[in-house]
């Protein structure tokens, strides 16, 4: 009933502090790049100067097919003495639209779903959390492996069907958030200054869900190319393209063949290992960061 | 009638006309009677003080009166005129329209009333061009002149800043800014203060004091604290358990206050003559239920003077001889029977319990 009633905002850490818990780290950046050099390299493949990963490279009088790291070929060549190097550069593609694809689906329809049922609430709601906890209650696995014997499989079937497991993580992540920042007075204040509900779900809670929604996306799209590789680890990811899980499971088909030639499915293991590991780790870094952000307001 | 009177009337017209509202909360342990009858008037320039503890419904009230509440649970009734007309029960697409241009609501907490993520720039050009259609150049010189109205030093640099660079008491500033921008001629400020350092309180006040008489613009301070009222309103209201049980000029009501309610408010507020470790004054008991309020009086059974009648029959709202104050009380501050008990109390007869019967 008196003054100082609540407590004073807590004050400020200090400026060095601050700049340093602010920053992202180099570890970041390096994450960051070596994505970035993916995409580059799934993109600029075909006029890159590598060789073709559908070339057989065996030379008359050489005695069996796969050869191991060399000048000629970096990676080495697999059982039917293609270039190991080129089909991983080749393989990127698939494992990158893949998480592109599913992960910006699930973004768009799970993220759509999930602020609309934190706002609105109500019947929304609880339509858009009961298709959530369906969607959830399959073992994403089978229910891929499923859809995958049932329709073809093209890249873009396959990158739908991972993208529609990513509806429900993302949507409830969204919703939840929502509704955090649908209690926060500021959306209240722009209700009592004649903002529309458009206006306010896309200029006051849209960039504020957006940041959380970041770091899940860049985690997503690491499950997503591992749930890919998985898929194509059981023969059953894009039929007739190259993919790192295709590669691993053509070098590891025996363990005779893991023996000789280890390096035909090493490679592809390392670069899909590198690269889910930069994606955890930069999503990681985005939501730390974000707290961060949180708690200096 | 003259053209003339017409325009006399309309201007002798109160600006808001609040005639027995009601808001009730449907909840699954009944209806919540959040305000449960409340009627006041409020004129043109004026500053009205809706004074009262936590969950009186002060703040409800004033969610109400502007149509903020949810619908899904709300049943409201009575009547609220603005300026003659009746905008409650209002479709939402005309409630917008009186938002943000004829009434407009400044948050208790700076540090969550601002869009985090949006320039202090943005936010305050948003309803200019949403409302008054103002180019993007017009809307931002515009926003650096309410910055500079409310006192925030460098203004321009101020706009491209975001809200977690700013202070609290400036971010209500800017805070202000935006509930300003499009000159309202209602402002409501819900706590405007409770979330500030003391310092910044009187500072805040002053400000919206200020523009109140620069835009000739009348505003409804809804507050815990009597005083902050004090010193910035022309009435008070004080509301206790959804009602309004007293009502009066702030003069008025701080010379000869009726209410034993308004006089414990009153003695809850720290002296500074007292010696220091003083127990401070508080009000036994809680607020009551507004699900099963109390049959008589609903404050009768935290009241030290209440007697049998208090806890059965429900005091209607009285005028004192005052013409603008009333009160809701059987035994004011001054009758025989509160004098009587008034000296039992010094004398320790009557121990000082909670529902004396």
């Amino acid at each position: 009933m008196t003054y100082a009633t609540l407590p004073a905002p807590a004050e400020a850490p200090p400026l060095a502090e601050a700049a340093e818990k602010r920053r992202l780290g180099i570890a970041f950046w390096i994450c960051i790049a070596w994505l970035l050099l993916m995409v580059a390299l799934a993109i600029l493949a075909p006029y890159l100067p590598i060789k073709n990963p559908r070339l057989n490279f065996t030379h008359r009088g050489q005695a069996g097919a796969s050869k191991g790291p060399s000048a000629a070929h970096w990676f080495g060549t697999d059982k039917d003495a293609r270039d190991v190097f080129a089909r991983t550069v080749y393989g990127a593609r698939v494992s990158l639209t893949v998480g592109f694809v599913a992960i910006g689906f699930g973004m768009l329809v799970g993220g759509t779903l999930g602020i609309l049922s934190g706002y609105f609430r109500g019947w929304w709601d609880r339509c858009f959390s009961f298709l959530f906890l369906v969607l959830l209650s399959f073992p994403s696995l089978v229910l891929a492996i499923m859809l995958t014997a049932l329709l073809d499989r093209k890249l873009f079937t396959i990158a739908m069907i991972l993208g529609v497991l990513a509806i429900a993580p993302v949507g409830r992540l969204a919703r939840a958030t929502t509704l955090q920042f649908a209690e926060r007075e500021f959306v209240m204040a722009a209700r009592s200054l004649g903002a529309k509900n458009k206006r306010i779900i896309v200029r006051e809670l849209l960039p504020n869900v957006a940041i959380p929604m970041s770091a899940l996306a860049l985690l997503g799209m690491a499950v997503a190319i591992v749930a890919e590789g998985g898929l194509a680890f059981l023969g059953l990811s894009v039929e007739k393209g190259i993919t790192w899980g295709g590669m691993i499971q053509l070098g590891s088909d025996s363990s005779k063949t893991l023996e000789r030639a280890p390096w035909i499915a090493f490679f592809p293991i390392g670069v899909l290992f590198i690269t889910v590991f930069a994606l955890n780790f930069a999503g990681d870094r985005v939501r730390s960061f974000y707290d961060v952000k949180e708690i200096s307001l | 009638m003259s053209e003339l009177q017409t325009a006399l009337r309309q201007d002798q017209n109160a600006l808001l006309e609040v005639t027995d509202l009601r808001t009730h909360f449907r909840t699954e342990r009944g209806i919540v009677r959040a305000v449960d009858g409340v009627s006041l008037t409020l004129e043109r320039g004026k500053c009205l003080g809706i004074v009262g503890e936590s969950g009186s419904g002060k703040t409800v009230l004033s969610r109400s009166l502007m149509g903020l509440l949810p619908s899904s649970n709300t049943i409201t009734s009575g009547s609220v005129k603005f300026e003659g007309k009746e905008i409650l029960g209002l479709p939402l697409k005309e409630m917008r329209r009186l938002w943000g241009r004829e009434m407009s609501m400044v948050f208790q907490n700076p540090m969550t009333s601002l869009n985090p993520l949006m320039k202090i720039g943005k936010q305050i050009e948003e309803p200019l061009s949403l409302h008054l259609d103002m180019s993007r150049a017009d809307a931002r010189a515009t926003a650096e002149r309410l910055l500079r109205d409310v006192r925030i030093p460098e203004p321009e640099r101020r706009l491209d800043q975001f809200p977690h660079e700013l202070s609290g008491g400036m971010r209500q500033r800017a805070m202000i800014a935006i509930a300003l921008a499009c000159g309202p001629t209602l402002l409501f400020a819900d706590e405007p203060t409770t979330a500030l350092d003391v310092t910044v309180q009187a500072q805040i006040l002053q400000l919206i004091g200020e523009q109140r008489t620069d835009r000739n613009m009348s505003v409804i301070l809804v507050t815990h604290d009597l005083g902050v009222v004090a010193g910035h309103t022309d009435e008070i209201a004080v509301m206790y358990g959804g009602k309004l049980v007293e009502k009066a000029p702030t003069r008025t009501l701080f010379a000869e206050m009726k209410m034993p309610y308004t006089m414990s408010l009153m003695r809850s507020i720290p002296k500074l003559e007292e010696a220091s470790h003083t127990r401070l004054a508080t009000i036994p008991g809680r607020p009551p239920d507004l699900v099963n309020p109390p049959l008589g009086c609903r404050f009768a059974p935290r009241c030290a003077y209440a007697r049998d009648k208090c806890l059965t029959e429900e005091p209607p709202l009285r005028r004192a001889d005052n013409l603008y104050h009333f009160y809701a009380c059987w035994y004011p501050v001054g009758s025989p029977e509160f004098n009587q008990r008034e000296a039992e109390l010094a004398s320790g007869v009557v121990p000082v319990t909670v529902g004396a019967r």
